[in-house]
């Protein structure tokens, strides 16, 4: 099976921002939501008429707060996408949708719009934590959500962040089983980071210890595997078959469009692969669309050895790791051709990586290191 | 040409700080040198470094006109010293151009580390001295007991001690006429042959080198073919000119007086500093006393933090040797630094202002290793190597006996301090000489071995004594001592820039602080990485910086490859300035660090 060929549409705009966030994502009143969506279909029509012989495998809705667009914005884009590509039959349509702007009545309108996945940002269900990460919904909020989530669409799933500053690994341990009563066949668990140019970063605000956030990394793994939802990424979790298909596409070295602003593409081309990064700043990529026809930023090509670079770091983020096919058919090159022998060598003897003829992947450790696995494998 | 009889060369001494400069200011003012748009604080410290650090580094010279009570106009050549003991050449040398010397004192300090250092210098070069008691003006200031302790200290009168305030101007006038009444005017033969000495000589970017003399005898005249005794080189006098402080050409220079020349000499190295100058077609036949050559004495090699700076560094280096004739340097290779410069030093401060300059002069980022002294080291073959690198010390078992060079120390120090001096003193290995008191001041006397001083003794000392205390030193003798050299290895390697020379007593615990700081500067990494401090085969002090348990991305950031691929190639250009050590790479930025937090 291909890597699939994904559509991710950026909707930049939330009802605030949270304090640990530096997606692009903008608070602004009273968005033109008709003006938005003539937008977003002339450039799915534009990206269309040079991708249009690929099959379209996932659509993603992502933010900023998808589920603030209208159901009839969300509705049309699917429209759109449906008409001009190629769809597979078991075609995987998600947004991501915030607690507190979710309402039940809003989840069956978007199910009605072709959303056939929701993935909730639950983050917590401990209405302290929910306070310090800046969140507008409550603990009971979230199960409401999930709950109207089951029941409006076939998938779902959410995201928690966790080895938060005090956190303990027991807490942890604790709200992991909460949530486990509650998960369906997806979860997302990140480990906040603080990130620049964020109001965390800005007040110095810390994470959990790191003695205790590589605990929380066993105990995570741990926990889920015995749930049934072992990790398939590094943060993601899944029952097998239940991954989300549209990020596998991202870290199998998949083409993928991207539309709206901020969103990044890469689209195989005559001389390789092209990086597409769309206009950042809402108001601005909106007006490009609407009087040049198009909000793209920035396109150019990436070298092979770039690429051969992106799909490795990508690819060892997934437990199964990169396959040997999946780097050839996004590269060109094959992947033992592009492995420097020595360092992997000496990463197979720390028992950091396993390299076979099936691929390259990172062991269970390797995973928890693998910024500094991939800064001596490729730097 | 004036003659004798109405002229007076005079050098201002004083400890670092008591107002030489601003002395100075006031009398050019008085003598109408400058206008006062020209005039600022400390006219004649020109190098910026000087501006802001408001010290004097190079000595000055000055040419006043002054019309004293009798009448009389006099031509009075001030020479301004630095007080810091790094600089003391600059004072010997300028001292030797005199017939005698202001004695600045605070008043609200009294006598110091460097006002004796200086004020015996001038004693020996058979000055007649003229005390000044400065800072008045100031609520705190004690003329009467300053009075007293240069008595009592330097043992010379001070019954006339001028009582001033250079800030404000007042009594300057009456250091001007005790100067024509009390300074000896020089001597010398117009009729005889050209004897100059060369004081001091400078690379000016419009004038080329240009040579400070203080003529003897004879006449030197612009045009003449002059000759220097030492290596018997020509030139033809281009121009001859006085400061007055601004350049002014003169036709001549006659007997007693000061002034410049230019002579289309290349570089400040073909000049040297107490040489003779002749007339090329009646030549001296004898020269006069020369100076002894400064030495370095603290050594210290400089990196470029880019390695791409290093021609710059090197022609940088050149650049500022051209005026700075007391600083030496060599090529060096580093394993662990790359390619870099050794480099000899007057003391710390001049490592420090060298540094400086080379990094804002000339815009360089520069690392500096820990300081080292010059050891002698006796090989069992008889032979004797001079070590100005601990990274070239041979390995021990070659080696017979090391000595190190001693120092002489005067610190001058309220009594209420010289317990926690004393202390200090013990701690570096010292030998007390004498303990004398002048009122509630101690006067100390210690031999020490230079190797302790160059560290941070002189922050210890200016901490123990809240800033009070002040030193003096002078270079004593070379002894055998038992010194090793502490190799520190990360990974069983040796990081070269690191290793030092130390008594064998304080090897180990020096080791260990090297260790545990590159401990904390050294990021973990995917290995675990041993840090060992070694004398020879013998391991001293260990630290480990412990693998890395966590380092991975939470959260990918959906399509957005490219942000994750800029981080790595941050880190790839990072490597660049890595050095390999074993298994693991190691940021070079470590090793900086380390050698910048200094001695602790
Ligand atoms: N109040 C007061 N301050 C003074 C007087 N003379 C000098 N100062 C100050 O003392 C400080 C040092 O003066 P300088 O003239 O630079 O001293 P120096 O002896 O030339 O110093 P070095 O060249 O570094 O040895 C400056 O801040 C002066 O302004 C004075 O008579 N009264
Ligand atoms: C695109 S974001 C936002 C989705 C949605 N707007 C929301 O907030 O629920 C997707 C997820 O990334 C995670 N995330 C964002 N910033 C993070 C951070 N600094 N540290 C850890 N996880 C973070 C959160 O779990 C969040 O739900
Ligand atoms: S975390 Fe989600 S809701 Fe919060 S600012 Fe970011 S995108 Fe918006
Ligand atoms: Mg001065």
């Amino acid at each position: 099976m291909s890597a699939g060929f994904g559509v991710y549409v950026h909707w930049p705009f939330c009802e605030s921002k949270c304090p640990y966030c530096d997606f692009n994502s903008h608070v602004c009143e009273g968005v033109d939501q008709r003006a938005w969506r003539e937008a977003y279909l002339n450039e799915l029509d534009r990206y269309a008429g040079e991708t249009d012989d690929q099959t379209v495998t996932s659509i993603f809705f992502g933010g900023g707060t998808p589920s603030l667009m209208a159901p009839e914005t969300v509705a049309a884009i699917i429209e759109r996408v449906r008409t001009r590509w190629t769809c597979t039959d078991d075609l995987e349509v998600t947004a991501e949708a915030n607690p507190s702007s979710a309402e039940a009545a809003l989840f069956s309108a978007f199910a009605e719009a072709g959303i056939n996945r929701l993935s909730i940002g639950v983050q917590s269900f401990n209405d302290d934590a929910l306070k310090f990460l800046g969140r507008r919904h409550t603990a009971t909020a979230a199960l409401t959500a999930i709950e109207a989530a089951q029941k409006a669409v076939p998938r779902i799933s959410f995201d928690l962040i966790y080895a938060r500053p005090g956190q303990t690994a027991e807490d942890w341990r604790n709200e992991l089983r909460q949530a486990l009563g509650l998960a369906g066949e997806h979860l997302s668990v990140y480990q906040l980071t603080i990130e620049r140019g964020t109001a965390f970063h800005r007040e110095r605000v810390g994470t959990a210890d790191e003695e205790a956030a590589v605990e929380m990394l066993d105990i995570t793994a741990e926990e889920l595997s015995v749930a049934g939802l072992p990790a398939y990424e590094i943060s993601n979790h899944a029952r097998p078959g239940a991954e989300g298909r549209h990020n596998l596409t991202y870290w199998r070295g998949g083409d993928y469009v991207g539309i709206g602003p901020g969103a990044h593409g890469r689209l195989k081309s005559a001389d390789g692969t092209a990086a597409v990064q769309e206009i950042r700043l809402p108001e601005t990529w909106l007006n490009a669309v609407q009087t040049k026809g198009s909000g793209t930023q920035k396109r150019r090509a990436v070298a092979q050895e770039e690429r051969a670079q992106e799909v490795l770091m990508m690819g060892l983020r997934l437990t199964r790791g990169l396959s040997a096919v999946d780097f050839m058919a996004a590269t060109g090159v094959a992947l033992d051709t592009f492995l420097d022998r020595a360092r992997v060598c000496a990463l197979q003897e720390a028992d950091f990586l396993v390299f076979d003829d099936a691929g390259l992947r990172a062991t269970p450790e390797g995973l928890k290191r693998l910024d500094a696995v991939l800064a001596h494998l490729l730097a | 040409m004036t003659d004798l009889a109405h002229i007076r060369n005079f050098a201002i001494i004083a400890h670092i700080d008591h107002g030489k400069s601003t002395l100075a200011d006031r009398m050019i003012e008085k003598c109408g040198g400058l206008t006062s748009r020209e005039m600022k604080e400390q006219v004649l410290d020109s190098m910026d470094i000087e501006r802001e650090r408001g010290i004097t580094i190079k000595a000055q010279t000055v040419r006043l006109s002054y019309t004293a009570k009798n009448g009389e106009t006099y031509v009075l050549n001030l020479m301004d010293t630095p007080g810091h003991v790094d600089f003391s050449y600059e004072v010997s040398r300028s001292l030797a151009a005199c017939e005698g010397s202001l004695l600045v004192v605070d008043a609200t300090q009294g006598v110091e580390a460097q006002t004796l250092a200086n004020v015996y210098l001038a004693i020996d070069a058979n000055h007649e001295i003229v005390p000044v008691l400065n800072k008045i003006d100031l609520q705190a200031a004690e003329p009467d007991r300053v009075k007293e302790q240069i008595e009592e200290v330097i043992g010379i009168d001070a019954s006339d001690a001028i009582p001033i305030s250079a800030k404000t101007g007042m009594g300057v006038e009456d250091v001007l006429e005790a100067l024509v009444e009390r300074l000896p005017p020089p001597t010398g033969n117009a009729e005889a042959e050209l004897k100059a000495m060369l004081v001091d000589s400078w690379y000016d970017p419009y004038l080329g080198v240009m040579i400070l003399v203080r003529v003897r005898d004879g006449i030197l005249k612009k045009g003449m073919k002059v000759r220097f005794l030492s290596n018997g080189a020509v030139h033809l006098v281009d121009q001859v000119g006085v400061f007055s402080p601004k350049l002014t050409p003169v036709d001549s220079l006659g007997p007693g007086e000061m002034g410049y020349l230019t002579a289309s000499i290349k570089t400040v190295a073909e000049t040297q500093v107490g040489d003779t100058i002749t007339d090329d077609k009646r030549p001296a036949t004898t020269a006069l006393p020369g100076f002894k050559p400064s030495v370095p004495v603290v050594f210290s090699s400089l990196f470029p933090v880019d390695a791409a700076d290093y021609e710059d560094l090197r022609d940088s280096l050149a650049k500022l040797r051209l005026n700075d004739a007391s600083f030496v340097y060599e090529p060096e290779t580093s394993a662990a630094l790359g390619f870099g410069f050794r480099c000899g030093f007057l003391g710390m401060l001049h490592l420090e202002i060298v540094q400086e300059r080379l990094e804002r002069e000339f815009d360089l980022d520069l690392i500096t290793t820990a300081p080292s002294v010059v050891y002698k080291v006796h090989k069992n073959d008889g032979t004797m190597i001079e070590l100005h690198n601990p990274a070239d010390m041979p390995d021990p078992t070659h080696i017979d006996f090391i000595e190190e060079p001693w120092i002489k120390a005067t610190i001058l120090v309220p009594d209420e301090f010289l317990g926690g001096i004393l202390t200090l003193c013990t701690e570096r290995r010292g030998e007390q000489i004498e303990l004398t008191y002048a009122g509630s001041r101690a006067m100390l006397v210690y031999r020490l071995p230079l190797n302790e001083v160059v560290f941070d003794f002189y922050d210890r000392l200016k901490s123990t004594s809240r800033g009070y205390a002040s030193l003096d030193y002078q270079m004593d003798e070379y002894r055998e001592s038992d010194l090793v050299k502490v190799s520190i290895l990360v990974n069983a390697e040796p990081v070269d820039a690191l290793s030092f020379v130390a008594h064998r007593a304080q090897a180990e615990s020096r080791g260990r602080a090297i260790c545990q700081r590159l401990k904390g500067l050294i990021p973990r990494q995917l290995f675990k990485i041993a840090i060992q401090a070694a004398i020879g085969g013998k391991i001293i002090a260990r630290e480990s910086v412990s693998a890395l348990r966590k380092d991975v991305t939470a959260k990918c950031y959906g399509g957005d490859v490219t942000r994750k691929r800029k981080l790595l190639e941050k880190q790839k250009k990072g490597k660049k300035r890595m050095r390999q050590f074993g298994q693991v790479e190691i940021p070079q930025s470590a090793f900086l660090a380390a050698l910048k937090m200094g001695d602790d």
